[in-house]
Formats: structure tokens, C-alpha cells, sequence
């Protein structure tokens, strides 16, 4: 028994200095946040300082910053919900009517998220350029639906395939057609499994900083391209950057941690469950 | 009629009818989105275009190839590009299945533990590449240098001097919680009943290592590397915000390379040549994975 | 097929959601410089005034251009202001990118703007951007440090000179690198002030044939230069340091001397900003072997896209921001060391000005002095003191900057990064034509 305790408290000791020191850099990015800029660039680094909220006030402040964070919102719930237009109809025809074809359909799905974003940069620019979606929040919306569709198609798919299928017989004898099973059936069923799928969908889009930093300039610009904009401004800027990454990243990572066991689900396309 | 559960619900036609409008918004869209920008890569890679005097494009066959190919910047491009996706890979796979092995065990916090090993993952790109830059890595001010200075050992000017090795770092340090989720959810699916058998066969921590945890995690593992390998193939946030490339071309990988010609240079035709190389090598992993994942749709 | 029309109402709600409010608004790009950002911060007064809502996108220098030009190239539109150089203006002006700016009234002053500052604006005869502030370079050095070591600093220093004095000043344990220069790539980065240092030496970037010139004796010999001097008496990290980085350091003592734009000038003597206020002076900027090329001639000016859909509304924020009336509303409400320099004679004339900066002469005459036409010791085909009027320039520029700081780094030798940047130099003119 003494051996049991012993080894927990080992493995309690090396676990939480394995995630601590994982975890460190984001830890100091909270505390540098609430750091005047002075103390953020003090040598030695502070530990304990005089918190101020000054940043979260200056970054607030800053007009522009609740645009950047409209955008990312915007664009990730709108591409979110139309994903979610496209991929659930899909995914109940493939999992609860699938043919021959549903698996190749599905695996050629995944193939389409295998193509690299850079080699397709040039005439996505010139074409977004020609229908004047450049800088536009629906143009990042079009974009992010396309390329997490094949995630979410998938997710949605391995969800519903979880639903014993007699319940859609019952309601089709009672008369109701595709969109009245889709809609007062599977979806209130498998809705913890919609609203992983969404998170995910989610984050992956407010995380996105190939296409946000390449297609948008000013109006469409999210949060990515902001932060980005700190890579050299101003005088000290530390603190003011800490601030604002804090409030783009603890939403997310809210998300994320209660998101987890789905997320492993939908990003390895059901290969580990 | 419950036991036919694979069987279409009505005969021939009408099964074909009822799901194609489903399914055809979804697969048409995906279609349009693979077809045509890659035609146009195609085409654009087979001119000489430059976005800045677009009245001037002219068709020039495979000229872009015959620069890019023989330009060595490519080819440096790639390397580090291989060297970033291999290191992170390796990092991914040791650590992430050491970690996975170490969170599964009985402790205290456990819950918490594993948020915190996770959370580097849902960080933005360009907040990790910052944070390391700065509040970290910076030779005057950052928390590494204060550290190796007090203990004497001197600072390292981490992205002037080691400039790949620090982006390695920033990116590891986002993708190893993802190898380290993956991981770690596949090793608790282990049939716990697998795991005490072996162990009341007196099975020891290693053997049970080699033989029990590693043989099932190597399904769980290619996919972590092949999926890593498609997202870590277009890292480019951190690179753009940290060293842009530089110094020299220490960081560019081919990513950044094709993002250098295309919007910096402007020269549309042979960042759509860079664009097909990308193109083929992602098809080549991509290949593995669908292989990996249609071999899981069957079980 | 219910899906489709929801679709495409949702993509319908997506697109107004995008529609800007019936207010006119334009979007101004800028550069993060503190004369900007001085410029934002009175920017509601304009807004009251006239009504127009400013949207402003400040970015760093580097950031700023990437996308002004990609947005102005593939007439993007996304911008109805954008903050252009001495660089961009004429060549943009030229390709008809650019709305001409003559026109914004006899209360302007057109003649009161400096001579070179608006010919460097302006392509054949037409004048293409408004001039926000104008700059040449010059040496900034500490007095106290120099009187502590019984230095002293003439009024126009050679290279020579610039290097003992920096071995001699340099003090780590007290935290003073004798000397902080430009190090982060760009072509208005480390070329700008590395393009100086060569003119200073003779050396060129094209022949008159447009063939680079980047493994000449001139060059290795300012590479090197450049690459000892940082290393002996230059700060750590230096390849991340460009004008902003530059100006922190020397404004918090870090720097004995400091050859840089002479906009900075405001900002080092002001004591809010900075810790060195009463301890600086100026020198010319220092020459080597050919006498001239070593002052550059810079302008940060307003233009208008002609994609803009708002050219009248945009012509009525350049004129407020670059008017007389401006210049003095700075003054009065940042202090008259802040004043934008370098653009109007008026602004050198008045006395407030002279007062709070001292160095106002020093800088008017570097800014007349700095001649585009005659940079170079040898003839060449092009224009410019520290960058090459050339579109392809800002390709080239860059690419050579990042060679430049791999040989600043130490992961390259002057003579692999010279020539490295040669073979990128020459393939680009390759495929521009320049070269047969």
C-alpha cells in the first residue's frame, strides 16, 4: 500500500512539473498582462509586482481592437453555421442511408483538407481580388466553411452513425420526410455532438492565420492579423501585447478544454476515438 | 424491416434521389474548391505574370519550373521545410507519448494537469510566436536570458543565431499537446482488462511499454504524424511575425518561400510553380493518411 | 432543397453585415512612427469637424508597404488613404495608381512646402502625395559620453572617426554599446542606412547597364565594415532592431551614438519621451571616400488610391494633416519639438519651433543637401540616395536586407551574403528585363 501512495506522489510530483512547464508560457503571458510596461521589460523578470488593468484599458480602448475581435467572431460563427447548413444534411444521408459510395465520398472529403492552403494562395488572392471578396468578412466565411467542411462532415457523421437508426424508421411511419427527422429528431439527439462539432469549428477558424493574414487588410481584419501587428510597433509593448492575447486566447482555450475528447474525434477524422 | 439497418429504405431510384440533394451541396462545394483554384495554379505556373504589371502576363511553358528548379533558394527552402516538419514530428512522438504515459497514471490533479499539458494547442499561432519572441527568448529582456545569465551561462540570441532551432521550439511547443491529447485518449481506450492481465502475468512496467501500450499505439501515432505533417507543411504565422524568413533565408521554408514570391515579390507565375511542388508533396502523406483512416471507416 | 435558399440568404446577411454605415468613412493606412500616431490621436478634431469617421490601420513599416502595395497593385481598394515614401509616389504616380494632389487650394501653400521634399513627391510635374514629415539622416550622439572620454565629435565625421570613437565608447558592464545601427531586414530597413554607408564608399547598385554591383570592392568593404562594427560596439539581437527599436535604445542610454532619420530628432529631445533629452547632439551623417550619397532623402507622405471611392472626402484629410494649421496645432498641444518637420519653410521659420529645437538647422540643411541625382560617386541609370527609384526595388531591397542581417547574424560571411544577394539580385533583373 505504501508503495502505491509513494508512487502517486512521484507521479504527481513529474506530472504537474511536465504541465507546468508546458503550461508556463501561457502563465506568463496572464501575468505579464496585468504588469505595467515598465515592470513587463524589467530586469530581473518580476514575479511580484503592483497588477494594474491599465492594458486591458489601453487595448479597450484602442478603437480598432474591438473590430479585430468583431471579425473574428463574425467570421468564425458564420462559417460555423454555414458549415453546419452543408455538412449536416450530408452527414445524415451518408450515415443513415450510405451506398457504395458514402466511403469513398467521405475519404475523398478528407482528401480535399489535405491540400496545402500556400499552394493555392495565388488564385485564391486573384479570384477573391476579381469578385471584390478581398478584405471582406465573407470572403474569410466562404473560405473557412470550405476548408473545415471535410472536419465537419466527419464529425457529424461519426455522431450520427452513434444513433440507432429504428428511431428514424418510427418517424418515418409516422409521415415525417428528411427535413422533419433531421431537424426534430437527430439534431435535438446528437445535439452535444453538433455543438462539439461547432466548437471545433470555432476554434479552428479564430486560430487560422494563413489565409486571415494573407486576404484581409482592414475591414476583415481578425484578431490573428492584430496580434501579428504588434511584431514591431511602438515603444514598449509587452504588457499591451500580453493583454490582448489574453483576451484572444482564454475563450478558445475555455473551448478547447471542454472540448476535448470530440476534438480528438474530429481532428483525427475518427481514426482514434 | 429494424434488422435491415444497411439496407436503403426504398427501392432503386428513390434512394438515389433522396440523398444526392443532401449531399450534393456539400460534395458540389468541395468540388468547385479543389477544381478551380488548382486549375488556376496550374495555369498561372505556365505563365510569366507579375502582379504589379498584370498587362504584361505572357504564356512562358515551363519557364517558371526552369528558374524555381534550378533556383537554390528552393532547394534550402525545402530543407528547412524538412527540418521543421522532422523535428517537431520526432518532438510530437516522444514527448507527446511519454507525456500521454505519464497523464494516464493515478495522481493527484490529474483533471487539471492534463488541461494545462493540453492548452498550448488552442493557442493563435501568432500569440505563441510573440510570446516565445519577447516575454521569452529576447536577449535583453526576456526570462531565458535572465535565467542562463544568473547562472552565468551567458544568452542566447535565440532567433538571430539560432533562428530555425527557436522556431522549431515555438512550434513544437503548440503541436506536442495535440500528439499528447491524440495519445493520451488512445492509450485510456486500452482495454483495461488487457492491461491487468498482463500485469497478474507479472508482466514488468517496461515489457508491458514494448509489447501491450506501444503495438496499440502505433495506429494512433501515424495518424498524429500524418495529420501533423499536413498542418506543419503550411506553418507560416510564426515564421512571418518572428524572423520573416531571415536572417538570410534561415527560416524560410517552402511555404514562406511561395508566400515570398507571391506577395512580396509579386511574381504570380512562379509562386504557383512553388504552389504545385507543394501540392504534390502534401498529396504524397495525404495518400497514407486517407489509406489509414479507410482502413478504420471498415472496422 | 430547403438547404439552398438558406444558404443563400445566410450568405446575403453576411454580405450586409459587411456594408459600412451610411456615414462617410475612410480608411487611412499608416506607418506606427510617433508622428503618426500624434497624428491619430488628433484625429477626432478633424472628425468633428467635417463629420468624415477616420478607420485607421497603423502597421509597422514593413507590414505597412506589403500591403499597400499588394492592395494598391491588384487595385484592391480596401484603403482611401495610404501613407506612402519618396519611394512608392513617383513610380505609382506615374503608373496612374495615384490621384494627383495639386488641387487642394491656394490656402495649402503649395510654395511653402520644401523644394526637394515635393519634387520627390511628384512625377512629371504632377504632384502625387502631401507630404506628412521629410527627413535626411544624420548622427545623433551623446555629448555627456563624448565628455566623459574626452572625445570629441566634429561637425562632419568620417567613418574612421565613427569607429574608434564607438571601440572607445563601448561599455558593457554599464550597458552602453558604442554605437546602435539599423539591423532588421527591409529595404527601408537596414538598406536604407547600409545603401548610405556604400554610396559613402563609391560603391553603387547598378552599373549603367543595370547590373548589380553587389560583390564590388565598395561593397564588401562597407558589408564589413558594417558587419565588425556591429559586432564589436553594436547591441545584442541586433537583426531584430530597425528605426523603432533603434530609437527605444538610444532614448533609454543604451546607445552612445546613433545614425539614423533625423525625424527621431523630436521624439530623443523631448524629456516626456525620452531619458537623453539634454545629453544628445547631432552630426552630419559621415562619409567615407566620395563625399556625398550619405544623408538620405526621405518623405512619409498622404496619397490616394485611384481605387478610392472617396477621393474629395480623403483630399480634405490630406490638406487638414499636412496644412500650416496642423503643424501648429502639434506644436501648441504636443510641444513644438513634436512638430512633423522637414515639410514647410514656414515651420523653420517660426521662432516657437526653433526654440524647443535647436537642431532644426541642422536637419533643414541635411534635407536640402540630400540630392537624389548625385548620390553615387560613379554615374548610374537610377534615382535615389538610399534606395533605388526602381519598382522591382522593394523585392530586391529586401531580399539583400536578409543576407545583409544573415551576414550581421553570423550565419553567413560577408562573402557568402554578397554574393547570395548578387545571384538574387541579378535573376530579379533577369526577369524584369533590365538585363538581356
Amino acid at each position: 500500500m505504501k508503495d502505491k501512495q509513494v508512487k502517486k506522489l512521484a507521479m504527481t510530483v513529474l506530472a504537474w512539473l511536465v504541465a507546468g512547464a508546458v503550461f508556463f508560457p501561457i502563465f506568463w503571458m496572464l501575468l505579464t498582462a496585468f504588469k505595467s510596461e515598465i515592470d513587463a521589460v524589467s530586469v530581473p523578470p518580476k514575479l511580484f509586482f503592483a497588477p494594474t488593468l491599465e492594458n486591458y484599458v489601453a487595448v479597450s480602448q484602442r478603437a480598432d481592437y474591438f473590430k479585430f475581435a468583431w471579425n473574428s467572431v463574425a467570421i468564425s460563427l458564420g462559417s460555423t453555421i454555414l458549415g453546419l447548413l452543408l455538412a449536416i444534411p450530408a452527414a445524415y444521408a451518408m450515415s443513415f442511408f450510405p451506398s457504395p459510395r458514402t466511403k469513398d465520398t467521405l475519404l475523398w472529403m478528407l482528401s480535399t483538407k489535405m491540400m496545402p492552403a500556400v499552394g493555392v494562395l495565388v488564385p485564391i488572392y486573384i479570384l477573391f481580388r476579381d469578385s471584390g471578396l478581398l478584405d471582406t468578412r465573407s470572403g474569410l466565411i466562404i473560405l473557412y466553411t470550405l476548408s473545415n467542411l471535410p472536419i465537419v462532415v466527419w464529425m457529424l457523421y461519426s455522431f450520427f452513425k452513434e444513433l440507432p437508426k429504428e428511431i428514424l424508421e418510427a418517424a418515418r411511419m409516422d409521415g415525417a420526410g428528411p427535413f422533419e427527422q433531421m431537424l426534430l429528431l437527430i439534431m435535438p439527439l446528437s445535439a452535444p455532438g453538433i455543438a462539439s462539432t461547432a466548437l471545433l469549428s470555432i476554434i479552428l477558424c479564430w486560430n487560422e492565420a494563413f489565409w486571415s493574414l494573407n486576404l484581409s487588410a482592414a475591414k476583415a481584419a481578425p484578431l490573428t492579423a492584430y496580434i501579428a501587428s504588434f511584431s514591431s510597433p511602438e515603444g514598449l509593448f509587452w504588457a499591451k501585447l500580453s493583454a490582448a492575447s489574453t483576451l484572444a486566447v482564454v475563450p478558445i482555450l475555455i473551448f478547447g478544454w471542454l472540448t476535448q475528447k470530440q476534438l480528438v474525434r474530429g481532428l483525427t477524422f475518427g481514426a482514434v476515438k | 424491416m429494424a434488422s435491415q439497418a444497411v439496407t436503403p429504405p426504398l427501392a432503386g431510384g428513390g434512394r438515389a434521389v433522396r440523398t444526392l440533394p443532401l449531399v450534393g451541396p456539400s460534395v458540389g462545394v468541395l468540388l468547385v474548391w479543389m477544381i478551380v483554384p488548382l486549375a488556376m495554379t496550374l495555369w498561372f505556373s505556365l505563365q510569366r505574370y507579375n502582379l504589379l504589371s498584370p498587362a504584361e502576363k505572357v504564356f512562358s511553358g515551363l519557364e517558371n519550373y526552369k528558374f524555381l528548379l534550378t533556383d537554390p533558394s528552393l532547394f534550402t527552402a525545402m530543407g528547412h521545410t524538412l527540418q521543421l516538419v522532422g523535428a517537431v514530428l520526432v518532438l510530437s512522438v516522444v514527448l507527446g507519448t511519454l507525456f500521454a504515459i505519464l497523464f494516464d497514471q493515478d495522481f493527484y490533479g490529474q483533471g487539471v494537469a492534463r488541461l494545462f499539458v493540453i492548452a498550448p494547442f488552442f493557442v493563435m499561432p501568432t500569440v505563441s510566436a510573440l510570446i516565445w519572441k519577447n516575454l521569452l527568448m529576447h536577449p535583453e529582456n526576456g526570462l531565458f536570458a535572465f535565467i542562463t545569465s544568473s547562472l552565468g551561462l551567458g544568452v542566447i540570441d535565440w532567433f538571430t543565431n539560432y533562428p530555425l532551432t527557436a522556431i522549431i521550439i515555438v512550434v513544437a511547443w503548440q503541436w506536442v499537446p495535440f500528439a499528447t491529447l491524440i495519445l493520451l485518449t488512445a492509450i485510456q481506450s486500452l482495454s483495461g482488462e488487457q492491461v491487468e492481465a498482463a500485469r497478474m502475468d507479472g508482466a514488468k512496467p517496461l515489457s508491458m511499454f514494448w509489447f501491450i501500450i506501444l503495438p496499440h499505439l502505433l495506429r494512433p501515432i501515424t495518424v498524429v504524424v500524418m495529420i501533423e505533417t499536413i498542418f506543419l507543411l503550411t506553418v507560416f504565422a510564426e515564421i512571418l511575425v518572428t524572423t520573416s524568413g531571415g536572417p538570410g533565408d534561415a527560416t524560410t521554408t517552402l511555404t514562406y518561400l511561395i508566400y515570398l514570391r507571391a506577395l512580396v515579390e509579386w511574381d504570380v507565375g512562379g509562386a504557383s510553380a512553388g504552389g504545385v511542388i507543394a501540392i504534390v508533396l502534401a498529396n504524397i502523406v495525404a495518400f497514407f493518411l486517407v489509406r489509414t483512416v479507410a482502413r478504420n471507416l471498415d472496422t | 432543397m430547403h438547404s439552398l435558399p438558406r444558404l443563400f440568404a445566410l450568405a446575403a446577411l453576411a454580405a450586409v453585415s459587411t456594408l459600412a454605415a451610411a456615414q462617410t468613412k475612410l480608411t487611412i493606412a499608416t506607418v506606427n512612427n510617433s508622428d503618426m500616431i500624434i497624428m491619430q490621436k488628433l484625429s477626432p478634431k478633424f472628425e468633428q469637424a467635417t463629420g468624415i469617421k477616420l478607420d485607421w490601420v497603423v502597421l509597422e513599416e514593413n507590414a505597412l508597404r506589403q500591403k499597400v502595395t499588394t492592395d494598391i497593385a491588384t487595385k484592391g481598394g480596401s484603403f482611401d488613404i495610404i501613407t506612402i515614401g519618396a519611394y512608392e509616389t513617383p513610380i505609382w504616380g506615374k503608373k496612374g495608381w495615384l490621384v494627383p494632389v495639386d488641387d487642394l487650394g491656394a490656402d495649402y501653400d503649395y510654395a511653402d512646402i520644401l523644394e526637394p521634399v515635393k519634387n520627390g513627391l511628384s512625377s512629371e510635374g504632377k504632384l502625387y502625395a502631401v507630404p506628412f514629415y521629410a527627413e535626411s539622416s544624420f548622427t545623433f550622439y551623446r555629448k555627456d559620453l563624448f565628455e566623459k572620454a574626452g572625445l570629441k565629435m566634429p561637425e562632419q565625421p568620417n567613418y574612421d572617426e565613427i569607429k574608434t570613437f564607438a571601440d572607445k565608447l563601448t561599455d558593457p558592464k554599464a550597458g552602453i554599446y558604442g554605437i546602435c545601427l539599423r539591423g532588421k531586414p527591409g529595404w527601408g530597413e537596414n538598406m536604407a542606412y547600409l545603401t548610405t554607408l556604400v554610396n559613402s564608399n563609391g560603391g553603387k547598385w547598378f552599373d549603367q547597364k543595370w547590373q548589380p554591383q553587389l560583390t564590388s570592392p565598395e561593397w564588401k568593404q562597407s558589408l564589413a565594415f558594417y558587419v565588425d562594427l556591429m559586432k564589436r560596439d553594436g547591441p545584442k539581437g541586433a537583426t531584430a532592431n530597425g528605426h523603432n527599436e533603434n530609437r527605444a535604445l538610444f532614448a533609454t542610454g543604451k546607445c552612445a551614438m546613433w545614425i539614423d532619420a533625423t525625424s527621431a530628432a523630436g521624439y530623443i529631445f523631448n524629456p516626456k519621451d525620452s531619458q537623453v533629452a539634454d545629453k544628445t547632439w547631432f552630426a552630419k551623417s559621415p562619409t567615407g571616400t566620395f563625399k556625398g550619397g550619405s544623408g538620405w532623402a526621405w518623405a512619409w507622405a498622404l496619397g490616394i488610391p485611384t481605387s478610392s471611392k472617396q477621393s474629395a472626402e480623403a483630399k480634405k484629410f490630406l490638406k487638414w494633416a499636412t496644412s500650416k494649421e496642423y503643424i501648429v496645432m502639434v506644436g501648441e498641444s504636443q510641444g513644438w519639438v513634436s512638430a512633423p518637420p522637414g515639410t514647410r519653410k514656414s515651420t523653420y521659420a517660426n521662432e516657437n519651433y526653433k526654440k524647443a529645437a535647436p537642431f532644426a538647422d541642422v536637419v533643414l540643411a541635411a534635407i536640402l543637401a540630400a540630392d537624389p541625382t548625385k548620390a553615387t560617386r560613379d554615374p548610374v541609370p537610377y534615382t535615389g540616395v538610399q534606395f533605388v527609384a526602381i519598382p522591382e526595388f522593394q523585392g530586391i531591397g529586401t531580399t539583400v536586407g536578409q543576407s545583409v542581417a544573415a551576414a550581421l547574424a553570423g550565419s553567413q560571411t560577408v562573402d557568402q551574403a554578397l554574393a547570395t544577394a548578387q545571384a538574387a539580385a541579378e535573376r530579379t533583373m533577369k526577369q524584369a528585363g533590365y538585363i538581356k
